[in-house]
Parts: C-alpha cells; sequence; structure tokens
C-alpha cells in the first residue's frame, strides 16, 4: 500500500483528536500537559506530510519548521511542568478540578 | 557759559539734599539740625549771590541750561534752568529772607520738641521755592510749585495735636489745589498748542516770539489757566481764605510762606511767563490782563478792608499779604512788571520782618495772639519795637527811607496810566490809606499805652532772634537805594536796560500823592485808636473804636466779610452734598446693580449644579451600575476552570473550521 497525503492526515486528525480529548477530560495536570504535546506533535506530523507531498520535496523546508516546532515544544513543555510543580507546592495537589482562583 | 549758569541746579539742591539728611538725625540732634539748615541756607544764599554777579555782565542778560529728562517714542521731555535778572533777584532775596527766618527759628523754636523736623520742612520749603526760580519749564516749575504746596502743609500743620493746625493745613492745601488744577490744564494746553514746555530754547520756546505766534488766540485762555495757580498761591480773591488761617503754623512759618516762600511763587509765575499774559497786547491791554488787574485790586481792597478790624497780630499781618499781593498783581496787571517785582522784592523783607517781629511779641508775652491783650510793649522791647516800626513804615509806604514806599509809589505810578480804566487807581488809592490805617491801629494797641493783660513779664527776645531782626530792617531801609525813581537801578536791571542818575526825578508828583496817603492814613489811625485800649466816655476798654462807632461794619469785617461762612454755605456745602448723593448712589445705585449681576451669576450657578447633579451625575451613576451588573454577568461565566475554557476553544475552533468549510 503506497503511503498518500490523505492516510497521513487521518493519523493526524487521530492523535489531534487523541490529544484535545485527552487534554479536555484528564483531571491531572501532567495528563492534561501529555495531551496537548499530543496535539502538537499532530501538527509536526501535518507539516511533514504536506511537505513530503508538495511540488517541491527536496528542499527541507518542513523538516526545518518540524525541528523549529519541536524545540519550542520541549521549551513548553519546560515550563508548563514547571509550572505544575509550583501549583503542586502551592496547592498541594495536580488536580486542577480545585485550581479555581480565576472564578469570576 | 559760567560755573554758577552750569550749576545753577545746586542752589535748590543743597538746602532740598540738607533737609533729607536732617530727616535721618536723631531728634536729639538740635544743634546739629539747626546747624546744617543754616549751612544749607548760607550755601543757597552764596551760590545765588554768586549767580546775581553773573547776571550783573551785561543788561538783559539770560543764560539757559536744558537738558532731555526722558524720551517717549520720538517725543522728548526737555527740561532746564534759566538765569536772568527776575530769577536772580528772586534768589537773592528767597536766600537771604530765608537764613534771617531760620536763624530767628533756632531762637523761637527752642522749646518744641519737634525742633529737627521743624528745620527739615523749612530747608525743604526753601528749596523747593529756590527751585521755582530757577526753573526753565513750566513743568519743571510746576513740580517746585507743588513742593512748595507740600512743604506749606507740613509746615502749617507742624503743631499736629491742635485740631484747627491740621485743619488749616488741610484747608491751604485744598485751596491751593482748586487753583493748580487750573494750572495743569494751561500746562496741558500749551504743551498742546506749541509742543514744548520750555521757557527760553534759542527762540523755540513757548515765552519766545515762535513759540507765541503758534499759540494765537488761545494764549489768552491758557494765561488765564495758569493765572488759576497763581490765584491759588498767592492768595488772590476768591481763593485767598487760607492764607489767614496759615497763621495756626508756628511763626517763622508764617514769615517764611509770607514773606519769601509760597506767597510769592504765584507772582513770581506771572511775571515769569508774562509774555503769555501780554500776547497780543493793544495799548498794554490783553483780556487776561485785564482780569489780573480786577483780581488784584479786588483783594487788595478787601484784603486791607478786613485786616482793620482783626484782633490777631498774625492775622492782621495775613491779611496785609493779602492785601499787598493784590497790589502786586495790579501791577503786573498793567503793565508795570518791575515795579511789581520789585514791591515782591522789597515787600519780602519787610513782611519777614514784620512777621519775624510779631513772633517776637508772642514769644515775650508767652503765645498771646491777641493784640487787645497787649499794650506798652514798647518799653519792654525795644528792639522788637524799632524793627516792627521800621516794618511797618515800610509796609503802610512812608517814602523817601523805607523801601516799601517807593515801590508802592511806583506801582500808584503804573496804575495810574493805565489806558483801559482809572478805577483801579483809585481804589488802590484807597487801600493805601487803609494799610497805613491799620498798621498804625496794630503798633498802637501792641506797643503803645498801657500793659493791659498780665504782661509786665513780658521780655525782650534773645538775640538769636533780634539779629535777624535787625537785618532785615536794615534790609528795607538799605534795598531802597536801588528802588528811587533817582536812579532806577533794580528798575532798570529787571527791565534789562541800565539805570541813569538824576537826582531831579526823586520827586514826582505821585511822591507827595502817596506822602499824603499815608500821612492820612497814620493819622485817622492815631486818632481813632490813641486812646484804644482805655475806658472811655461811654465806651468800654476792650471794644474798639471802630467797633463803638460802626458795629455792623465792624463786626462785617471782623468776620472776614462772611466768606468763610459764605463757602461754607455754598462751595462746601455742595460739595458735601454731591459726596452724599455719591454715596447714596454707590450705596443703592451702582452697588444694587453690582448686587444684582451678582445674583444673576449666583443664580445661574445653582441652575449648573442642578443640571450637574440630576442630569450629568445621575447619567453617569447610572451607566457605572450598568456596567458594574454587566460585569457581574460576565465575571459569572468565568469558572476558573482551565479545561473549560479549553473546552470553548475547542468548540470555538470547531465551529471556525465548520464555518470554513461550509463557505468553501
Amino acid at each position: 500500500m503506497t503511503p498518500t497525503l490523505q492516510i497521513f492526515l487521518i493519523v493526524s486528525a487521530a492523535l489531534f483528536c487523541v490529544g484535545l480529548l485527552a487534554a479536555l477530560s484528564r483531571r491531572h495536570a501532567i495528563f492534561i500537559l501529555i495531551g496537548i504535546e499530543m496535539m502538537l506533535a499532530a501538527a509536526n506530523l501535518n507539516f511533514i506530510a504536506f511537505w513530503r507531498f508538495s511540488p517541491e520535496p527536496h528542499q527541507p523546508t518542513g523538516v526545518m519548521v518540524a525541528i523549529f516546532s519541536i524545540a519550542i515544544a520541549a521549551a513548553e513543555a519546560a515550563v508548563g511542568l514547571a509550572l505544575v510543580i509550583s501549583v503542586y507546592r502551592h496547592y498541594r495537589t495536580t488536580n486542577v478540578d480545585q485550581f479555581d482562583q480565576l472564578k469570576g | 557759559m559760567s560755573w554758577i549758569t552750569i550749576n545753577l541746579w545746586l542752589i535748590p539742591a543743597v538746602p532740598v539734599a540738607i533737609s533729607l539728611g536732617i530727616l535721618s538725625l536723631a531728634k536729639s540732634r538740635r544743634k546739629s539740625a539747626a546747624g546744617l539748615a543754616v549751612i544749607g541756607q548760607v550755601i543757597a544764599l552764596v551760590l545765588s549771590i554768586a549767580a546775581f554777579l553773573e547776571t550783573l555782565q551785561a543788561p538783559g542778560f539770560r543764560a539757559v541750561q536744558n537738558f532731555t529728562w526722558f524720551t517717549f517714542g520720538d517725543t522728548e521731555l526737555r527740561i532746564g534752568w534759566v538765569l536772568d535778572p527776575l530769577a536772580a533777584a528772586m534768589l537773592v532775596m528767597i536766600a537771604l529772607v530765608g537764613l534771617c527766618i531760620f536763624i530767628f527759628s533756632v531762637g523761637y523754636m527752642a522749646d518744641d520738641k519737634n525742633f529737627t523736623r521743624f528745620f527739615a520742612y523749612l530747608s525743604f520749603f526753601s528749596g523747593a521755592m529756590l527751585g521755582v526760580v530757577i526753573a526753565n519749564s513750566l513743568l519743571l516749575l510746576f513740580v517746585f510749585w507743588e513742593l512748595v504746596g507740600l512743604a506749606s502743609y507740613l509746615l502749617i500743620g507742624f503743631w499736629i495735636g491742635r485740631p484747627s493746625a491740621a485743619a488749616a493745613a488741610k484747608k491751604a492745601f485744598i485751596t491751593t489745589r482748586i487753583g493748580d488744577m487750573g494750572f495743569f490744564l494751561g500746562i496741558l494746553w500749551l504743551y498742546h498748542s506749541s509742543g514744548t514746555l520750555l521757557f527760553y530754547d534759542d527762540g523755540n520756546g513757548c515765552l519766545e516770539s515762535a513759540g507765541l505766534a503758534m499759540l494765537g488766540a488761545s494764549a489768552t485762555f491758557i494765561a488765564l489757566l495758569i493765572f488759576c495757580g497763581a490765584i491759588g498761591k498767592s492768595g488772590q480773591f476768591p481763593l485767598h481764605v487760607w492764607l489767614p488761617d496759615a497763621m495756626e503754623g508756628p511763626t517763622p512759618v508764617s514769615a517764611l510762606i509770607h514773606a519769601a516762600t509760597m506767597v510769592a511763587a504765584g507772582v513770581f509765575l506771572v511775571a515769569r511767563v508774562y509774555p503769555l499774559f501780554s500776547f497780543g497786547a493793544i495799548h498794554g491791554v490783553t483780556p487776561s490782563l485785564t482780569v489780573v488787574v480786577w483780581i488784584g485790586v479786588t483783594t487788595a481792597l478787601m484784603a486791607a478792608l478786613i485786616a482793620i478790624a482783626q484782633a490777631d497780630i498774625k492775622r492782621i499781618l495775613a491779611y496785609s499779604t493779602v492785601s499787598q499781593l493784590g497790589l502786586m498783581m495790579v501791577s503786573l496787571g498793567v503793565g508795570g512788571v518791575a515795579a511789581g517785582i520789585m514791591h515782591l522784592l522789597a515787600h519780602g523783607f519787610f513782611k519777614a520782618l514784620l512777621f519775624l517781629g510779631a513772633g517776637s511779641v508772642i514769644h515775650g508775652c508767652h503765645h498771646e495772639q491777641d493784640i487787645r491783650k497787649m499794650g506798652g510793649l514798647r518799653r519792654l522791647m525795644p528792639v522788637t519795637f524799632l524793627t516792627y516800626a521800621v516794618g511797618m513804615m515800610a509796609l503802610s509806604g512812608v517814602p523817601l527811607f523805607f523801601s516799601g514806599g517807593w515801590t508802592k509809589e511806583e506801582i500808584l505810578h503804573s496804575t495810574a496810566h493805565w489806558p483801559k480804566s482809572h478805577v483801579p487807581h483809585y481804589l488802590l488809592l484807597a487801600g493805601v490809606v487803609l494799610t497805613a490805617l491799620y498798621m498804625t491801629r496794630q503798633i498802637i494797641y501792641v506797643f503803645f499805652g498801657k500793659s493791659r493783660a498780665a504782661f509786665e513779664h513780658a521780655h525782650e527776645s534773645p538775640s538769636v532772634m533780634t539779629t535777624p531782626l535787625v537785618v532785615l530792617a536794615l534790609c528795607a531801609i538799605v534795598f531802597s537805594v536801588v528802588l528811587t525813581p533817582a536812579w532806577p537801578w533794580l528798575h532798570g536791571y529787571l527791565g534789562g536796560e541800565p539805570a541813569q542818575f538824576d537826582i531831579t526825578r526823586l520827586i514826582q508828583p505821585m511822591f507827595f500823592v502817596s506822602l499824603m496817603l499815608v500821612a492820612a492814613g497814620i493819622g485817622i489811625g492815631v486818632l481813632l485808636y490813641h486812646r484804644a485800649g482805655v475806658q472811655d466816655r461811654n465806651r468800654p476798654a476792650e471794644t474798639d473804636p471802630l467797633e463803638y462807632m460802626q458795629p455792623g461794619l465792624f463786626r462785617f469785617l471782623e468776620n472776614k466779610m462772611w466768606l468763610d461762612e459764605l463757602y461754607d454755605r455754598t462751595v462746601i456745602a455742595f460739595a458735601a452734598i454731591s459726596a452724599r448723593v455719591s454715596d447714596w448712589m454707590d450705596r443703592y445705585v451702582w452697588d444694587g446693580l453690582v448686587r444684582a449681576l451678582g445674583s444673576l451669576g449666583q443664580l445661574f450657578g445653582i441652575f449648573t449644579r442642578d443640571v450637574d447633579e440630576r442630569g450629568i451625575n445621575a447619567g453617569v451613576d447610572e451607566t457605572m451600575t450598568g456596567t458594574r451588573g454587566l460585569g457581574r454577568v460576565i465575571s459569572s461565566w468565568h469558572s476558573g476552570q482551565i479545561q473549560t475554557y479549553l473546552g470553548v476553544v475547542a468548540i470555538g475552533m470547531l465551529a471556525l473550521l465548520l464555518l470554513y468549510a461550509w463557505l468553501v
């Protein structure tokens, strides 16, 4: 079976939906972060797929964007984890249901 | 230009500067105050004599020093000083008489606690008057003129504690101010018409032919306005009322005012701006000069009549001054400028002598001024009596040896030739008789007979007071040498022509006329008053012989012809009423208007406040409440749950995607 753009897009959409579901439904902050990372991964997969099936796949533009995106995701994960630790220290919990200080 | 003409300003400046210096002295430095004042006067006298000698160089000498005072726009205001025979003669007279009065004051004011202040004012007075004399600009003259007025105000009211002195000072100041108003208007008109206020300016001055030609017909009105100032200052009818009241000041001040400074200024002013008066004259008569003559005649006769019925030794002299000033004005008016000025100079000497003599009498009688209470002072105060007699004869116009006789004769001579009317001449002849009469009355009351009140202890004054009397008496006699028709040196000097000696002119018809008139005056006086103050057949001792004979007439004269009362009822009453009306207008009309305007503003204020509170404020409040409620609703949407937000974002994204799909 020759790989086509549609297959990649379907996989990527599935991955995104899984990530979104995780981010929306899990109560643990770490899992929400993991869901966000999964959505980012889906986006990266899209980039690579669109690059690969573009009219000019010889130049490494898609790869470059993906690498940048991964780097940013890493940084974001670091910040996110630091936030989680700091929130945990404050509330002694990582259950996001109990973080309601922004309530209007 | 010699040194003295360039530095003529020093003559008034020295006494004024010294006056300021004395003011800064401590009250206890009496000797230095008097010393400084006398030294200042001596310096002024020396400089004046130097100036006088300078004018002897040539007949009609005139040196002018002009400079720019300040510039506004392209207009320069120039002032300066002038040295001519008129100024020089006045300078010497003022400085000399002033010096005698200063020295006399050292004795007279010895017990006064404001001794230093007195000498400061005296110096200031003398300096201001010297300034009037040398001014070559009507504006500068006016400045000094007002300074003279200020000094007279300060000195007449010197004994501030006395209400009468304060009132007299105020009266003098306000009355002269009425005349000065006219004077100032005249100055403005003159400046408007001729563009210059300089008297002499190389042919461009307002008294020189070019300047006069620019004035044309307005010269008459300008001259009359300027004459208003002279009427006020020289105590001419109808503004003479302040002069007798000015007797409230210390006697040396009266002497200074009446002889050398204040009142001489008016006559001097007319003489100084004489070209304005005589401009366009036909046979020496102009409308303005005619006014001068009639005012002078009225004053001379009226004051002489009033003087007969006065009881205060100084008041008699005051009215005699008013009368003599009227005489000088007549002389100026009929064209006898030199005669008028000569009489002014001679009068300066003998009137200062008379006033200082009166001061000496008052001092000796422990400040009693009523002549009816004196008497017999001849033996107690011999020096005062002799010098007073000299002054009296000079004032009465006794011919031959006394200066006043010659000048009076000359004035009568010039009035006799006035083409317009002979009435002034005859009225002045009557005035001469009256003058001799009231002076005889005064001298009999004061010095002859028996001492009436408790003045057996009257004493002769100290030599510091009698010496000036002797000097002035000598002046009054010696001065006549240059006045005689045989050698009319002063006449020639003032008129700018050399005098010839001719003994045949000494005795002229007018000489006999005036001799007879004076003899008549003195004779009537002796007849009337030789038993004054003594119990007569039916007449009590304290009643005046004239009062006994003519009570109604006497009362009329004693009360100064009711002129003060007339002014009280008319001018002053009018002023009081208009003040009250203005006050009422101010209080009720203008104030009401202002108040009405104010309440209009207040009303508007209340209105805007209501609009603000009920309209704008309420609107803003309402908006605020609404915004707050909306905020409360919206804020309740925020659960604070991250995942709710995330879900909203996801739904939003989905909605956008669906919208995109639907659109594409």
